[in-house]
C-alpha cells in the first residue's frame, strides 16, 4: 500500500529529485491544512518554487544575505568551543549544576550521508543516550529526524541541538531575532515555537516516548541590541496540540490522490534538448485539477500563493477570512452583491444571510448618500 | 472588520476602485507634518540603514549609514536625525494658549511613517538611544538621548487611540477607504494607494498588481527587498568597506550608496505625500479638533518635562502604572470609537448594520406622559415611537442617545418586530426642562428622522488601583524607581 502511494506520488512529481521538507514547511503546512493542492505538492516533494515560476507567478520569497550572515554568525558564536556559551545559558535556564557535558555531532554517520543511514545513526545514538540515564548531559548537534506528514514520511534536517540530561531531552532552537527588554517580535516567537514543536514531536516519535522529550523548549536569541545570547524557556504544549491535531486532520494523502483524475502530473523535468516536458498550459491545467484553499495568509508562506490568488480573484475568500464570514460565507463577490441587490434570488439556506446583506447594502448606500 | 466594510470591499472588487468607509477625516493633519521613511539592515536588531525625512515633499533630507554594522556610524545617524527632529519639535514651541488651565502650544508635532512597522522602528530606535550618555565612554552628542526620549514619547502616543502625533499611512488610509483586496495586501502602501488613487488609465486592481513589483515600487520599509539587498546593497557596502577613510574612492562609494538608497526610498516618499493629499481632500470630523488639543497638551507637558531634565522613560512599566495606562487606553479607544460614529454616518452605519444603532422616523409622540417614579413623585417622561428598517438588536432597558440630540438620554421601553419594519418605543429621560409640558422642540417631533445609538462612552468602569508603593507581591511588589546607570549608557549595540 505504501509502495503504491509512493509510486503515485512519484508520478505526480515526475522523474525529478523530491524537494525536502523542513520544520518551516511543516509548520506552514499546518497553517492551512485544508489545502489539497499544497498537501499533494508537499507530500510528492514537488518543487513549488520552480513550479510557481513555470506557471508565471514566481514566488517572492528571498532571504537577504545580511540576515543569513547574521543568523549564521550568531549560531556559530553560540556553538563555538563545544557550545561553551550555550552551556552557561542552559545551566541558568534549566537550573543545572553540572559542569561538563558531552557534545556529539550527528551530521556525519561514518562518512555516509544517505538520509536513511543518518537517521538510523541518530536514532541509535539518541536511544542509547535515553536508555543510559546517567546524570551527565550531552548535546546532540544536527540529529536527522523523521516525521509522518499526510501519510508520508519526511526527513527533517534541523540545525537544532537536542540536550539530554537525566534521560530527558530538551530541544534548543537558536534564532537571531533580538529579545529587547525581555520582549521579542510576537510573530517571530510564534513561528519559532511551532517549528520547535515540530522537532519535539519528531524527537518523541524517534524515541518512542512522549515523556522523554520536554515540552519546554529553550529559545536562544541575541539580547537587546547586542550579540550576547540569552535563553528563554518556551512552553510549546499548545503548539504540540495544534500540530498533532492538524497533522491528524490533514486528509490522508491517499484520499487526496484518489480524488485526482488519472495521470495528473506536475512534472518539471526537461527533455534531452533542455525543453520542459510539460508546457505552461499543461501545468496550469494539472494544478487546476488539485483543489486549493487560498487565503491571503498564504502569501506569506506558500510559494504557489500568487498563482492561487489569481485563480481565486472574485472569490470572497481572497479578501480574507473575516470578510468572507461577514459576507455570510457566500462563495463569490458577484453572488454576495447579487443577493444584496436583489438581482439574485436566495436559496432557502441563503435567506438569512441575504437579509443581512441587503441591510448592509441599504445602510451603506444611505450613509454614503447622507454625507 | 464589520459587515459594512466587508460589503464595501465587495463593492470595491466589482467597481475595481476603492470605496469610502468614512465621509469625514477622523484624524487631524498638521499643516507641517514630519514625514519619516526609515530603512533598516536585514537581520540586525533595528540597525538603521537609511531614512528620508522632511516637512516638504520637494525637500526631503536623505540620511544614510554607509556601514550599518558600525556602531559609531549608527550614532552619527542618530545625531543627524536628532538635529532634524529636535529642530522640528522646536518649531512647534511658538505661540501658546491656555486650555483647561494649562499652557498649551498652538502647534504640536506630527510624525508620519508608512506603516505599523515604521512605528515599531520609532519605538525601538527610541529605546536604543534614550539611555545614551553624553559623557564618558561611548559619548554621543546631546541631541541623541533627547531624540530617544522624544521617539519613545511618539511611540507611546501612537498606542493612544485617537492621538495624531505619530501615525502610519497604511492605517490612516484603511480607516477611510475599503479596497478590493485583503487587509494583508493593504499593508503594502503602494498597492493600497493603487486601489485608492490609481494613476490615470489604470483600474485599482491593475495599479495594485503593478505596485507589488519591488523593482518599481520598493517595499515601504523598514525592511528592504532581499533582492535589492543581495544584488545592489551588498556590493555597494562592500566597495565602501574596501576604501580608505577620507579617500576620493570612499567619497565615491558613499555617493553610490546614497544613490541606490535614494532609489529605494524616493517612491515611498512620493506615496506618503500622495496619501496625505488624498486624506486632505476630506473635511475633518467634528471631534477631530478636540483630540488634537489633547495631543497639543500632551506635547506641551512632555516638552516641559524634557526641558526640566526629566529622566528617560523606564524600560518596563511597573504593574500599577501598566494597569493604569491600559485602563486609559481602553477608555480612549471607546471614546474614540463613539466620537467617530457620532461624527460620521458611514461609521455609524457599522453600528446600524450590527443592530447597535438604528435610523428611524418618529411615528408617534406622547409628550405629556406623566409617571410615578421610584420616590413616589409624579414626573414627565415623554414616549417616542420610531419606525425603522434597520436590524435592531438593542434590548429593553438599554440606554440610547440620538446623534442629533446628544444631551438627551432615552431608554428603550419596547421593541416591536413587524413584517417589514421594527417599532422602537423610547422613554425620554432628560433634556426637556422641568415644566409639566415639555417645550416645543425639546422632544423629537412626529415625522422627524433620527439615528439612535446604544454605543455610548460613559459606561466604562475604572478599576480602583493601589498606589505604586502598595503594589502587591503577586505583581512583583513595589517597583524599584528607575535610576539611570552607566550600564544603560554603555549598552552594547553590535
Amino acid at each position: 500500500m505504501q509502495n503504491d502511494t509512493d509510486s503515485r506520488l512519484r508520478r505526480v512529481r515526475g522523474p525529478v529529485q523530491p524537494k525536502r521538507h523542513n520544520a518551516r514547511t511543516i509548520a506552514a503546512l499546518t497553517s492551512n491544512p485544508g489545502c489539497a493542492r499544497r498537501g499533494v505538492c508537499d507530500a510528492a516533494g514537488v518543487d513549488k518554487d520552480a513550479l510557481a515560476g513555470r506557471v508565471g507567478f514566481p514566488a517572492r520569497f528571498g532571504q537577504s544575505q545580511f540576515a543569513i550572515t547574521r543568523g549564521n554568525a550568531f549560531e556559530a558564536q553560540v556553538k563555538a568551543n563545544g557550545c561553551a556559551e550555550l552551556l552557561t545559558l542552559l545551566r541558568e535556564v534549566l537550573h543545572l549544576d553540572i559542569t561538563e557535558v558531552g557534545y556529539t555531532d550527528l551530521e556525519e554517520a561514518g562518512g555516509n550521508d544517505s538520509q536513511d543511514v543518518r537517521h538510523a545513526y541518530s536514532r541509535r545514538t539518541l536511544l542509547a543516550a535515553a536508555a543510559g540515564r546517567d546524570d551527565a548531559g550531552t548535546l546532540f548537534d544536527h540529529p536527522l529526524l523523521r516525521m509522518d506528514v499526510a501519510g508520508n514520511g519526511v526527513y527533517l534536517e534541523p540545525d537544532l541541538i537536542a540536550f539530554q540530561y537525566a534521560g530527558i531531552f530538551h530541544v534548543i532552537e537558536i534564532k537571531s531575532f533580538a529579545v529587547i527588554d525581555g520582549q521579542a517580535d510576537g510573530g517571530k516567537v510564534a513561528s519559532a515555537a511551532i517549528q520547535s514543536a515540530v522537532y519535539v514531536q519528531a524527537l518523541r516519535t524517534l524515541l518512542g516516548s512522549d515523556d522523554a522529550v520536554s515540552s519546554d523548549i529553550v529559545l536562544v536569541c541575541p539580547k537587546d541590541f547586542s550579540n550576547k545570547p540569552c535563553a528563554t524557556k518556551v512552553d510549546v504544549r499548545k503548539q504540540l496540540i495544534v500540530l498533532q491535531h492538524q497533522l491528524n486532520r490533514l486528509a490522508r494523502i491517499d484520499a487526496l490522490l484518489d480524488a485526482l483524475p488519472a495521470g495528473v502530473t506536475l512534472d518539471l523535468a526537461k527533455d534531452d534538448a533542455g525543453q520542459p516536458v510539460l508546457s505552461r498550459a499543461e501545468l496550469v491545467q494539472a494544478l487546476g485539477c488539485i483543489e486549493a484553499r487560498y487565503s491571503p495568509e498564504c502569501l506569506a508562506s506558500c510559494e504557489l500563493a500568487f498563482f492561487c490568488r489569481d485563480e481565486a480573484s472574485g472569490q470572497t475568500a481572497a479578501l480574507g477570512k473575516s470578510v468572507r464570514e461577514e459576507l455570510g460565507g457566500v462563495e463569490t463577490v458577484a453572488t454576495a452583491l447579487g443577493l444584496a441587490a436583489g438581482s439574485l434570488l436566495p436559496s432557502d439556506e441563503q435567506a438569512e444571510i441575504t437579509a443581512l446583506l441587503r441591510a448592509a447594502s441599504r445602510i451603506y448606500r444611505e450613509s454614503v448618500a447622507a454625507a | 472588520m464589520s459587515a459594512i466594510t466587508s460589503y464595501a470591499r465587495a463593492v470595491a472588487v466589482a467597481e475595481q476602485a476603492a470605496q469610502p468607509i468614512a465621509t469625514v477625516r477622523h484624524v487631524h493633519l498638521a499643516d507641517r507634518p514630519l514625514v519619516f521613511v526609515p530603512l533598516t539592515l536585514a537581520g540586525e536588531a533595528n540597525a538603521p540603514l537609511a531614512a528620508m525625512v522632511g516637512t516638504s515633499e520637494d525637500q526631503p533630507t536623505l540620511l544614510v549609514v554607509p556601514q550599518p554594522r558600525d556602531r559609531d556610524q549608527r550614532f552619527a545617524f542618530a545625531g543627524e536625525l536628532a538635529d532634524l527632529v529636535v529642530g522640528y519639535l522646536n518649531s512647534c514651541c511658538g505661540a501658546a494658549d491656555e486650555i483647561k488651565g494649562q499652557v498649551c502650544y498652538r502647534a504640536a508635532p506630527q510624525l508620519l511613517v508608512p506603516n505599523p512597522a515604521g512605528i515599531g522602528f520609532v519605538k525601538l530606535f527610541g529605546r536604543s538611544t534614550r539611555f545614551r550618555s553624553t559623557t564618558g565612554p561611548y559619548a554621543v552628542t546631546p541631541h541623541v538621548p533627547l531624540l530617544g526620549r522624544w521617539l519613545t514619547w511618539f511611540a507611546e502616543r501612537a498606542e493612544h487611540p485617537g492621538s495624531a502625533n505619530l501615525l502610519a499611512m497604511t492605517e490612516l488610509l484603511s480607516m477611510h477607504w475599503a479596497t478590493g483586496q485583503s487587509a494583508v495586501e493593504d499593508a503594502n502602501l503602494a498597492a493600497q494607494l493603487g486601489w485608492i488613487s490609481p494613476p490615470p488609465g489604470r483600474t485599482g486592481p491593475q495599479a495594485a498588481r503593478e505596485a507589488e513589483d519591488p523593482l518599481r515600487w520598493p517595499p515601504a520599509g523598514p525592511t528592504t527587498d532581499p533582492v535589492f539587498d543581495n544584488e545592489i546593497l551588498a556590493p555597494a557596502i562592500r566597495s565602501y568597506s574596501g576604501t580608505e577613510p577620507g579617500s576620493p574612492g570612499q567619497a565615491r562609494a558613499v555617493e553610490r550608496l546614497r544613490h541606490v538608497l535614494h532609489g529605494q526610498l524616493e517612491p515611498t516618499w512620493r506615496l506618503m505625500w500622495r496619501g496625505l493629499a488624498k486624506l486632505r481632500e476630506l473635511e475633518p470630523g467634528a471631534s477631530v479638533e478636540g483630540r488634537w488639543i489633547n495631543d497639543r497638551l500632551r506635547f506641551t507637558s512632555f516638552q516641559e518635562y524634557v526641558v526640566n531634565g526629566g529622566l528617560p522613560q523606564a524600560r518596563r512599566d511597573g504593574a500599577i502604572a501598566a494597569a493604569r495606562r491600559l485602563n486609559r487606553l481602553e477608555r480612549a479607544q471607546v471614546e474614540y470609537d463613539v466620537a467617530r460614529a457620532l461624527d460620521d454616518p458611514l461609521v455609524m452605519a457599522n453600528h446600524r448594520a450590527a443592530g447597535e444603532a438604528f435610523l428611524g422616523t418618529v411615528v408617534e409622540v406622547e409628550r405629556e406622559r406623566r409617571i410615578t417614579n421610584a420616590n413616589g413623585n409624579s414626573v414627565t417622561r415623554p414616549l417616542v415611537v420610531l419606525r425603522t428598517g434597520d436590524p435592531v438588536l438593542i434590548g429593553r432597558g438599554a440606554e440610547v442617545k440620538a446623534v442629533s440630540r446628544q444631551s438627551q438620554k432615552a431608554v428603550v421601553v419596547s421593541v416591536d418586530r413587524q413584517d417589514d419594519a421594527v417599532l422602537v418605543t423610547l422613554e425620554m429621560q432628560s433634556g426637556f426642562g422641568r415644566s409639566k409640558t415639555p417645550p416645543p422642540g425639546s422632544v423629537p417631533e412626529d415625522g422627524e428622522t433620527l439615528v439612535y445609538t446604544s454605543v455610548l462612552s460613559d459606561s466604562i468602569p475604572s478599576p480602583r488601583l493601589p498606589d505604586a508603593e502598595d503594589t502587591p507581591w503577586t505583581h512583583g511588589g513595589p517597583p524599584q524607581p528607575y535610576v539611570p546607570s552607566d550600564d544603560d549608557a554603555t549598552e552594547v549595540w553590535e
